[in-house]
């Protein structure tokens, strides 16, 4: 398979309390319609990944308000949710229309207002990405699933909380050298261990922040493509798998089925293995996340991630260096934009405009997880 | 979750952990589920009561909670796998947070869950405590 990204968009992560939510999705498009070079009415269609506009912004409907405010009406615009997930979705449901012929060029978005309501709002927002009934009812947090996770991590392959720590130290150091991201301050390992207790054994500084923002990126087909440029980026591989909403069903509490089948799709449609990866965006909402993913995803064995991170191998100039961009902990977590704006940061390195965090790539891949698993969404891009 | 409905419908399980037992392949659920996931449309589905003692799979402590649970903090959360099978998640009472450990044994009690405010609904439901040896 092969669909071009032609341009690629977004706006500052961060607490943008000056900016609205429909504000946020028409600068990112708007960004990225100018980035390809494509008119606006060049556009056939939207896809937007959102995860809970209803609850952040008490605004459903919401693919009607984006193509309203992009002054895109009549095309049609189309929301696709999958909680943390969506943006990843969205992506590929817009690679779907056009690898199926019904459309040449596409916009696909993803964007997250959450800071209009109060934290304990957002947080319990977040929440409702596990299971209502049997996880969240009972006392479960969403950070509270991944420390599980972790826990039992560390308890089969002897992780340690200081290699748990050390994602997110990487991270910030990356975010430094991104002018998009949330933060760009370094932390060492000592400021996680000392941070707050969220759900032991994670801390504050394990866990991805509140943000708001939004990505979109411009695929068109490989035909459309040579129209706008000679050199595009292409998505050559899609995966995409679900498995049990609720963590406790799950056959393994440490390995991640849904990114593996993921993964396998994505490896297998784009003619690919774990080696050939040389640049990766993953899920690190928290700091076991990143850890988990770089296993299941096969760039190291199951149970050595945790080392893998110690030993500096997803650092860039590492053997496969790990979100660049900052990852969702240091660039920050829009959730339903995540899954496009990944695909931003691999776009940047593939064509060499990633600027202080520039890695030398051809290939690349993106990972997004929806709730503590039980959805995932795998890409693979190459150079055209 | 402060619709009764809602609540109602699920309180034999949440009372007295009933699951659900596939009568073509025998496996048990818990949470229940309507339809084997192995055996799918071929199987008929029936309720099964569960004894409500397991072996702790994972847990966290959890300090930062929702406002429901935030009288609690620090609490005990945890993966339990019951000796029929089925694993769920509950919250471990008359437990130190020192204490708990995987692999430790636990046994169900009937508890207070949470609570809509000082004049709603006050919910109920499974928790589970270590066996004391
Ligand atoms: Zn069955």
């Amino acid at each position: 398979m092969k669909v071009a990204i032609i341009g690629v968009g977004l706006t500052r992560f961060g607490e943008l309390w000056e900016t609205s939510f429909s504000h946020l999705f028409v600068e990112a498009g708007a960004n990225a319609l100018r980035d390809a070079g494509v008119d606006g009415k060049d556009v056939e269609a939207i896809f937007v990944g959102n995860m809970s506009a209803g609850r952040f912004v008490d605004q459903e409907h919401i693919s009607c308000l984006i193509a309203d405010q992009a002054g895109l009406n009549p095309i049609p615009a189309t929301r696709i949710e999958a909680a943390c997930a969506s943006g990843g979705h969205a992506l590929r449901q817009g690679i779907m229309s056009i690898l199926s012929g019904f459309h040449d060029l596409v916009v696909v978005g993803g964007v997250e207002k959450m800071t209009d309501v109060m934290t304990e709002s957002t947080t319990q927002t977040l929440a409702t990405a596990a299971d209502q009934e049997w996880e969240a009812f009972l006392g479960m947090t969403f950070p509270g699933l991944y420390a599980m996770m972790a826990r039992r991590h560390m308890y089969e392959f002897g992780t340690t909380r200081e290699q748990l720590a050390l994602v997110s130290v990487k991270n910030h150091r990356n975010a430094i050298h991104n002018p998009y991201a949330q933060y760009h301050v370094e932390i060492t390992v000592d400021d996680v261990l000392n941070s707050p207790i969220i759900a032991d054994p994670l801390r504050l500084l394990d866990c991805s922040p509140i943000t708001d923002g939004a990505a979109c990126v411009v695929l068109a087909s490989e035909r459309k493509a040579r129209e706008y440029t000679d050199s595009p980026i292409y998505i050559t591989g899609s995966g995409q798998a679900t498995s049990t909403l609720s963590l406790h069903s799950r056959k393994q509490i440490p390995v991640v089925d849904s990114t593996i089948n993921a993964a396998k799709e994505a490896y297998k449609r784009a003619g690919k293995s774990p080696k050939d990866i040389q640049v990766a965006e993953v899920h690190d909402a928290f700091t076991i996340g990143e850890i988990m993913a770089i296993e299941n995803l096969g760039f190291f064995n199951i149970g050595e991630g945790g080392k893998a991170t110690e030993e500096g191998e997803t650092e860039i100039g590492g053997k496969i260096p790990v979100n660049t961009s900052g990852g969702l902990k240091a660039k920050g977590h829009p959730v339903g934009a995540t899954g496009v704006a990944q695909a931003v940061e691999i776009v940047l390195q593939l064509r060499g405009d990633a600027k202080g965090r520039q890695v030398d790539a051809d290939i690349g891949l993106t990972h997004n997880v929806g709730g503590s698993g039980g959805t995932a969404v795998v890409h693979i891009y190459e150079k055209g | 979750m402060s619709n009764v409905p809602r609540f109602w419908r699920n309180l034999k399980r949440r009372y007295n952990l009933i699951g659900t037992k596939c009568l073509n392949c025998n496996e048990l659920y818990f949470p229940p589920r309507q339809l084997c996931p192995k055996c799918r449309r071929a199987s008929k589905i029936e309720d099964v009561q569960l004894k409500g003692r397991g072996e702790v799979l994972t847990y966290t402590i959890i300090h930062s909670a929702p406002k429901r649970f935030e009288g609690q903090t620090p609490y005990i959360m945890a993966i339990i796998q019951l000796e029929e099978g089925p694993k769920l998640t509950a919250q471990i009472v008359d437990c130190d947070p020192t204490e708990i450990d995987i692999g430790m044994k636990v046994e169900m009690v009937f508890r207070r869950i949470q609570e809509d405010g000082d004049a709603g609904l006050i919910y109920y439901g499974y928790k589970f405590r270590p066996i004391a040896n």
